[in-house]
């Protein structure tokens, strides 16, 4: 299969019946990337997916290959492989003949498709399970299935639309693992959706942050996982303390008030005196000092080495936040947290 | 005295292991009435069969395969489902493939195509009588636009039942077919397409093959519904000749010549053949994959 | 794809058109026949009237032939449900040894064409003289009708989650209230389904009626069936007129069918035998 060097994304939008489900969508996948679609459900990452794939038509916008114009060809003619949610193996053929089929599809002579199929087979470790059908196969295995299915073409491009949603916890990261393995093993390059920004974060070269159909940020997992654009992305990516809160003062420190707190942060973006903020801490970022501002523990999980504690100031602000020692609920603990880790978004500003 | 209630408790206990306890008396009333007024009968009837006044136990099956008259019933039954069963599936597959998605209006067709079913064969009779007879609209329209000089014969005949049969017929195959289309994942085709699979190779691949099983049982019951045609035999047909179907003779031996045997005998040998054409169907089919069809597996 | 397929999108639709101008005029002619003065060989009739439709009402008897239809239908209907559903439940949540082929007969009712259970049947219900009355008829039409029950209100109980039941017997309910409480409300929209479906195969039910029907117990579609067999003797629009009134009740009873089911539950249930 050609590979590219490029695939540009440009304004790709989709409307279904006046509801925007895409709105300008701008990437550029250089070839090897491993990239993630990442948002809650009806974001549109799976819009974009399917506009990728050709399995539906833009309404606006132009997909590039290289030099090569994309989007006005059938998902047949694209080359791309693609795993789907329900894994959409079909259920009348075994898996080799699962696994065989696209090369059958490109008129392959008979002694490649055979080697290239047991290839395929040995690779996801399916041996043992080559002639039987769909239904007899575990969720783990109908998951290798599907995967050998796209990558046996060597597509120029994997999609793969949220493939480990139907799998228990265990499995799901044996998967994530395989995945990433493959990724760099086949250099494929590969779009991934999902959900879960843990996933995203752990197997994504780059991470694309939607939301309502709009791109909220582009960026590797250490630019979003430390600097993200805006209060819904850090929502997203663990920012567990979001609160509500009104900028004193700006220049070389920025100072913010509000639940009878007056913390110091960093702000993203312009703020200026009196603004309305959201102040965003990670639960690891809080941290229990005898400087601090004074807090009441409410609830304490245990979580392996460390604890996670709910506590509540003074005013009633609720506060999540790791502990190496337990304390017990009831217990009055002083709170602080670095400016450095107090990010400073900009009150109801999606963009 | 204990050990009574003991081995009834355990006996109870163990019967209840296999499904089995007093809830299953709720099936009592349906199966009465499946019984009595289904297996018994049709017992029944087959005993009656092997009892003639004369002629021996096969004495009423010999007088009917012994007279042309009566053993060409067969063939003109056969002559007339098996050509029309073939023709609704056939047509039914590419129109359902076409509508398989959802569009405008679509509930508004299915509920038009269900009225000729609900209507009946006798309704069907009726109108067909007038449509398709030498003044109907159907061959006045094909006058004036100088199709034909003459009237088509179409009613009275072979064709006035094919037509009642398709009529009828033809929306309850394309409603199974369309269901059964619908039951297939979507999501196959598109991984078909993503594969490299053109249109016509994602039907034959991998459509057609999930479909095959629903056809076959498609094609079985309308092959049923046209095989048992009785009214719009008489009324649109040529009842003593072209269509004298075998439903026709055994209502005939039954209550014009009062001979029960013979019409029993008549109702058996139609059940057998009929038996013999949808085993010979499901037998290919058991050939076919028949499990599930897309969805959560 | 789109482009290449026009074509045989316009034959495709063609056909269809073609079949819903041939089912138009079929119902077209008998309902503009039954307004007819004289019809002969032209487009039109002569001139429009009313007429017929007294005579028919008078001349076939339709008053007491409607309300055996409707008598018949409702016994039927009744009869059906109270002994259906029950077993319905049973077969739905329920395995035994035995189910499949429990399940199996009571499919064979429905998958055996009328004409070929009703001819020993009526023979068994003249032997014991139930037939040539409505007994006879109801009884007759009770053997595909019960089985109907059956079929569809079984999918419906399965798709109820058990679950249900066995938290209102942890709430404290016994048997009956699991069922008269938690049960009969949740099965009442499957039970007008299934009864609405009954009673339009009922009304246009042909064959087990004609045989098993005496004198004074014919249904509509038997009537109409009669006095268009004895042709001749009354006036062709009186039959188209008939003919009229048996649509009309029938378009009645689909409207208010495809109220409570889909289309397609009219015809048929698609559904594979359940994988137990």
């Amino acid at each position: 299969m050609s590979k590219f060097q490029q695939l540009r994304l440009e304004g790709v939008t989709r409307r279904f019946g006046g509801q925007d489900a895409l709105v300008d969508l701008d990437l550029t996948i250089e070839r090897g990337e491993f990239i993630a679609l990442l948002g809650p459900s009806g974001c549109g990452k799976s819009t974009a997916l399917n506009c990728l794939a050709g399995l539906l038509p833009l309404t606006a916008g132009r997909i590039w290959q290289d030099d090569t114009r994309l989007d006005t060809l059938l998902p047949e003619k694209r080359g791309f492989g693609m795993v789907f949610q329900n894994y959409a193996l079909f259920p009348h053929l075994t898996v080799w003949k699962n696994i065989a089929f696209g090369l059958q599809m490109r008129r392959l002579p008979g002694a490649e498709i055979r080697r290239r199929t047991d290839e395929a087979i040995a690779l996801v470790h399916l041996e043992e399970q080559a002639r039987k059908l769909p239904g007899q196969l575990s969720g783990g295995q109908q998951q290798r299935v599907a995967i050998a299915r796209a990558v046996v073409l060597e597509p120029s491009l994997v999609l793969m639309d949220e493939p480990l949603s139907n799998l228990d916890a265990k499995l799901r990261l044996e998967m994530r693992t395989e995945i990433r393995r493959l990724h760099q093993a086949l250099g494929l390059t590969t779009v991934y959706v999902t959900h879960d920004q843990e996933e995203a974060l752990s197997m994504a070269d780059r991470l694309v942050v939607l939301r309502g159909g709009r791109v909220q940020q582009i960026g590797t997992p250490e630019q979003l996982h430390t600097q993200p654009a805006n209060r819904h992305v850090a929502d997203f990516m663990g920012f567990r303390n979001l609160l509500p809160m009104k900028v004193v003062t700006t220049g070389v420190s920025t100072v913010v008030e509000g639940g009878g707190l007056t913390l110091q942060g960093t702000p993203v973006g312009d703020v200026h005196p009196g603004d309305e903020v959201v102040a965003g801490v990670r639960p690891e970022s809080l941290r229990i000092a005898e400087d601090g501002f004074p807090a009441t523990v409410e609830v304490v999980e245990y979580q392996g080495r460390e604890v996670a504690v709910e506590a509540v100031t003074d005013a009633g602000q609720r506060l999540h936040l790791r502990a190496a020692d337990r304390p017990a609920p009831g217990d009055k603990v002083r709170l602080a947290v670095d400016p450095a880790a107090l990010l400073l978004f900009p009150a109801g500003g999606a963009h | 005295m204990a050990a009574v209630t003991e081995t009834r408790v355990a006996l109870r206990h163990r019967l209840a292991e296999r499904g089995i306890d007093r809830q299953l008396l709720l099936l009592g009333p349906a199966l009465l009435f499946v019984v009595t007024l289904f297996v018994y009968p049709f017992f029944y009837g087959i005993g009656l069969s092997f009892q003639p006044e004369q002629g021996g136990p096969f004495g009423a099956y010999r007088s009917f395969f012994a007279d042309a008259y009566e053993r060409g019933t067969l063939t003109t039954t056969l002559w007339l489902s098996l050509p029309v069963a073939l023709l609704n599936v056939g047509a039914s597959v590419p129109i359902a493939y076409r509508m398989r998605g959802r569009f405008r209006g679509k509930r508004l067709l299915t509920t038009v195509l269900v009225v000729p079913i609900t209507l009946g064969t006798v309704l069907t009779a009726q109108g067909l009588l007038n449509f398709l007879g030498p003044t109907g609209w159907f061959n006045r329209t094909l006058m004036s636009l100088h199709v034909i000089d003459e009237p088509v014969r179409l009613t009275h005949n072979y064709w006035g039942v094919f037509f009642s049969l398709v009529i009828t017929g033809f929306p309850f195959a394309f409603l199974l077919v369309l269901s059964y289309l619908s039951g297939i994942d979507p999501t196959l085709e598109k991984a078909a397409a993503t594969l490299g699979a053109g249109w016509a190779q994602r039907f034959r691949r991998i459509t057609l093959p999930l479909l095959a099983p629903g056809l076959a049982t498609t094609f079985c019951l309308t092959f049923v519904l046209a095989f048992s045609v009785f009214p719009s035999a008489v009324l649109v047909g040529d009842p003593a000749g072209e269509t004298r179907v075998i439903s026709i003779a055994a209502w005939h031996a039954g209550y014009e010549q009062y001979d029960y045997p013979k019409a029993s005998a008549i109702a058996v040998v139609m059940g057998l053949v009929e038996l013999v054409v949808i085993a010979a169907v499901l037998g290919w089919r058991s050939l076919l994959y028949t499990g599930s069809t897309g969805g959560k597996g | 794809m789109k482009l290449a397929a026009r074509p045989a999108a316009w034959i495709v639709w063609g056909v269809v058109a073609f079949f819903f101008i041939n089912l138009f005029g079929l119902v077209g002619s008998v309902i503009v026949s039954s307004f007819g003065k004289q019809w002969f060989d032209t487009w039109l009739p002569s001139g429009f009237t009313g007429q017929w439709y007294g005579e028919a009402w008078k001349d076939f008897g339709l008053l007491p032939v409607l309300v055996t239809t409707l008598e018949v239908s409702a016994l039927v209907v009744g009869i059906s449900v109270l002994v259906g559903v029950p077993a319905s439940y049973v077969l739905a949540r329920r395995s035994f040894p035995g189910r499949r082929v429990l399940y199996l007969l009571f499919l064979l009712p429905i998958l055996m064409p009328p004409i070929t259970y009703g001819i020993p049947l009526a023979t068994v219900l003249y032997k014991y003289g139930f037939a040539g009355h409505m007994t006879g008829v109801v009884l007759a039409n009770l053997v595909p009708s019960v089985p109907f029950v059956i079929l569809t209100m079984t999918p419906f109980i399965e798709q109820i989650d058990p679950a249900i039941e066995r938290a209102a017997r942890m709430c404290g309910a016994g048997t009956r209230q699991v069922f008269v409480r938690i049960l009969a409300p949740l099965l009442v929209p499957g039970m007008l389904a299934a009864s609405i479906l009954v009673l339009v195969r009922t009304v246009g039910m042909f064959e087990l009626t004609f045989l098993t029907a005496g004198p004074d117990s014919t249904t509509l579609v038997v009537a109409l069936y009669n006095s268009m067999s004895a042709a001749g003797i009354r006036a062709q629009q009186a039959v188209d007129a008939m003919a009229v009134i048996y649509t009309g009740t029938m378009l009645v009873l689909l409207v208010l069918a495809l109220r409570l089911v889909n289309p397609t539950q009219l015809v048929a249930r698609v559904k594979e035998e359940d994988p137990a």
